[in-house]
């Protein structure tokens, strides 16, 4: 046992640089006393990362907290009464978010677009735009909405016309209860989080399965 | 007398304990090049000089503006509207950041140029090219600060480029957006950022960049033939500052500082003429009549993703950056010997040449988006009167048909309106009236198909107006079938069906008379046919049936 500390101390002394101190070793300090400071620095180092750890946790778990499952931050949010949307017109309609904090001031009321196409038809477009997320208008008189950012544009029941989105209008998905038009909502819609992207681009011409 | 001697006491009292005379002494009269005291070499002080005001600048700002997604544009607002030089500090920082990002690039293309990364500086260069992402970090999070339509839109497109990421994406917009969507917390992550984590990484970086200049001299000015040997470099360098150099301060110092006192001159000019940027429209994401488009250095960006194939996008977005950044870090690693000098390197001046006109014809793309529709040309430019006068009422009501149906939001015509697609003011020199039809109906070629959103009687309409769209003196085109049968129909006797044309061009009159003639009297039937023909095209009932769910 006397021999390990000894040639453990030999060996710290060499890594350590305490051979350049030729004066400390001459004052009289003995090898085991070398060794227990190192033994007490190791100690201390040991004792930092604990307590590092016991900081790291919490504050880690307090930056990634936001990282959430989708449906965490999505409820049902009433779009009112489904006769404010005629049939066979696509309106804007606006909710506030049920997602919120006490300083998200205006950001909280988002708007989409309904397209009601029979009694019970309806279809709810995100108003984000799927190439980067501006906000789509709705032209009645050609049926299409434009986007100003880069030109995308979408049929009326959201498939790509043109410009670069590579899949057609988000849509949320919705239900009609006792009357009221319903749809599950909270988080912005992106690539990653309503329908991924749509591989093949082909004819996007009315309900195809590229429509998203 | 007295007092200067006062002075002396206070000072070694103040020396004794901080001892900075031997260290600022040595950094102020180290030799340098004679010929690096250049105004060339005066980019990086300016730009340490502009990170010094916006620091500055920013602190005075941060003393009203509140971080919060409820309240950071009303407080914009009075401190443009109601503080005293409120709107003065907002555009000098504003300004200041502008200049700070274009000195920066000035400085990097300068140091490539001279090949100021070479050996033993590739750590310097390294260190820089950090500092330059850093300086881009700070204007994308100080345009995210002025919290308006612009920045609420900004933040949706990062958002949505970060989401393009595989697996990780969805969760990181999440971490970037401090929740779900964009609200009060997005903002004060981009604060805490803006204010603390970059702008503490910009100043130590900065301070190492500047210790290493410092420590290994500034770089020589490069001449031809003098390569960069790691064995020899160092002494040959020594050589230059100890036997041909000048002392820092005053010989170049003096050229730092009046090109560093120029800029802040010209942040403060722009500053007091042009104003504060924005803020624009409140951040209601409801208030969806919004045109959102990135800051001035961001918009090659912009342009970029609007012409980019949809294809190319994803895997540009996520490869490219790491891409960029890696090679730009790794290059003095692979370069660090060699020749310096600009005569000898032409594949180096012609890199910075084409980014530069690349980055010129991007940005400038940028700054008018003729990719975006104008989403309200076809209620705000009108045709002028003049253009439809001669019209008969069913081409004025195409006329009619082509603003309502915005098709001036994507088309020009008379110079007003969208320049998404072709401008029209002589579409029917180029296209004929089957032509025509098939595009309004089916689209193609970027542009959407209209078939379900017109009728037959509105599609007559439009392509007749169509047909009127050309410079004064040209004919419209003619489908050649088209128009041996339209004269066919008209002429008796009519030329025998079917007719063989010279290819490409179409008839003249004197030819198909000429034609005419000679040809045999046609039979009754035959006549029939070609009437109904020329009817067909006229009511396209046929094109109608061929639109894509129709």
């Amino acid at each position: 046992m006397r021999d390990n500390v000894t040639e453990e101390s030999n060996m710290q002394s060499e890594h350590t640089g305490n051979v350049e101190h030729p004066q400390e070793q001459a004052g009289g300090m003995t090898k085991a006393e070398i060794s227990r400071r190192w033994l007490l620095m190791k100690i201390g180092i040991a004792f930092n990362g604990i307590v590092g750890l016991a900081l790291a946790v919490p504050i880690v778990g307090y930056i990634v907290s936001p990282m959430k499952k989708d449906a965490k931050y999505k409820s049902w949010v009433s779009l009112g009464g489904i006769e404010k949307y005629p049939v066979g017109t696509t309106r804007l309609a606006t909710y506030v978010n049920p997602w919120q904090s006490p300083t998200d001031g205006q950001t909280d009321d988002i708007a989409c677009w309904v397209r009601r196409t029979g009694q019970q038809q309806f279809t709810v477009f995100a108003i984000n735009c799927a190439h980067l997320g501006c906000p789509v208008r709705w032209f009645p008189q050609s049926k299409l909405f434009m986007c100003p950012c880069h030109g995308g544009v979408y049929y009326a029941d959201g498939s790509v016309a043109a410009g670069p989105p590579e899949r057609g209008l988000f849509k949320y998905k919705h239900q009609i209860v006792n009357g009221e038009l319903k749809i599950f909502a909270g988080q912005m819609p992106t690539l990653s989080n309503t329908a991924k992207l749509v591989t093949t681009i082909g004819p996007c011409k009315g309900d195809s399965p590229c429509a998203g | 007398m007295r007092g200067l001697k006062e002075a002396k006491k206070v000072y070694d009292w103040l020396e004794m304990r901080v001892g900075f005379e031997k260290p600022v002494k040595e950094a102020a009269l180290h030799p340098v090049p004679k010929n690096t005291a250049s105004w060339w070499y005066v980019f990086g002080s300016a730009a340490f000089t502009l990170l010094m005001l916006q620091v500055f600048t920013g602190i005075l700002l941060a003393l009203v503006y509140v971080p919060s997604a409820g309240q950071a544009w009303q407080s914009l607002n009075f401190l443009n509207h109601n503080l005293t030089m409120g709107w003065f500090i907002r555009a000098v920082h504003g300004w200041g950041s502008n200049f700070m990002v274009a000195i920066v690039l000035i400085h990097m293309a300068q140091v490539f140029l001279f090949g100021a990364y070479k050996y033993p500086r590739e750590l310097t260069w390294m260190v820089g090219v950090l500092l330059l992402l850093l300086t881009l970090g700070m204007a994308f999070t100080g345009q995210v600060m002025r919290f308006d339509q612009d920045a609420y839109w900004g933040l949706g497109i990062g958002a949505m480029i970060t989401s393009r990421l595989p697996f990780i994406g969805g969760q990181l917009v999440h971490l970037l957006l401090g929740g779900p969507i964009i609200g009060g917390a997005t903002l004060s992550h981009f604060f805490a950022l803006h204010v603390f984590v970059i702008p503490a990484a910009l100043l130590g970086l900065a301070g190492l960049h500047v210790w290493m200049v410092l420590r290994l001299g500034i770089n020589e000015w490069p001449m031809p033939g003098r390569a960069v040997k790691r064995e020899t470099y160092v002494e040959e360098y020594h050589k230059l500052t100890h036997e041909d150099g000048v002392p820092f301060v005053p010989v170049a110092l003096w050229k730092d500082i009046v090109f560093s006192s120029g800029i802040i001159l010209a942040v403060l000019v722009c500053a007091a003429i042009f104003g504060p940027q924005g803020p624009t429209g409140v951040p209601n994401p409801t208030y969806i009549h919004t045109d959102p488009k990135p800051d001035f250095f961001f918009l090659w960006i912009y342009t970029s993703l609007a012409f980019l194939p949809p294809w190319m996008e994803t895997p540009l977005l996520i490869i490219g950056p790491p891409i960029v950044i890696l090679g730009l870090l790794g290059f003095p690693l692979l370069a660090s010997e060699g020749e310096k000098s600009w005569y000898r390197r032409p594949v180096a001046v012609l890199v910075v040449m084409i980014l530069a006109v690349a980055w010129g014809a991007l940005t400038d793309l940028g700054t008018y988006t003729p990719w975006s529709p104008h989403m309200d040309a076809w209620s705000a430019d009108i045709i002028a009167p003049k253009q439809v006068k001669a019209l008969s009422p069913l081409e004025r009501q195409g006329a009619i048909v082509f603003q309502d149906k915005q098709c001036r939001n994507c088309h020009q015509v008379d110079g007003h309106g969208g320049m998404r697609g072709p401008a029209l003011d002589d579409v029917a020199t180029t296209m004929t009236y089957d032509q025509l039809i098939r595009q309004v109906l089916q689209g193609g070629g970027n542009m959407p198909a209209y078939g379900k959103n017109l009728s037959p009687a509105e599609v007559d309409a439009l392509v007749d107006y169509l047909e009127t769209l050309h410079k004064a003196g040209q004919k419209p085109a003619v489908d050649e079938a088209n128009q041996w049968t339209d004269q066919a129909a008209k002429a008796a006797p009519a030329p025998p069906v079917p007719l063989v044309g010279t290819a490409g061009n179409a008839m003249t009159e004197q030819q198909l008379q000429a034609q005419t003639q000679m040809s045999v009297p046609m039979q009754a039937p035959q006549k029939a046919q070609v009437a109904t023909a020329a009817k067909a095209k006229a009511q396209h009932p046929a094109a109608m049936k061929m639109a894509p769910g129709a």
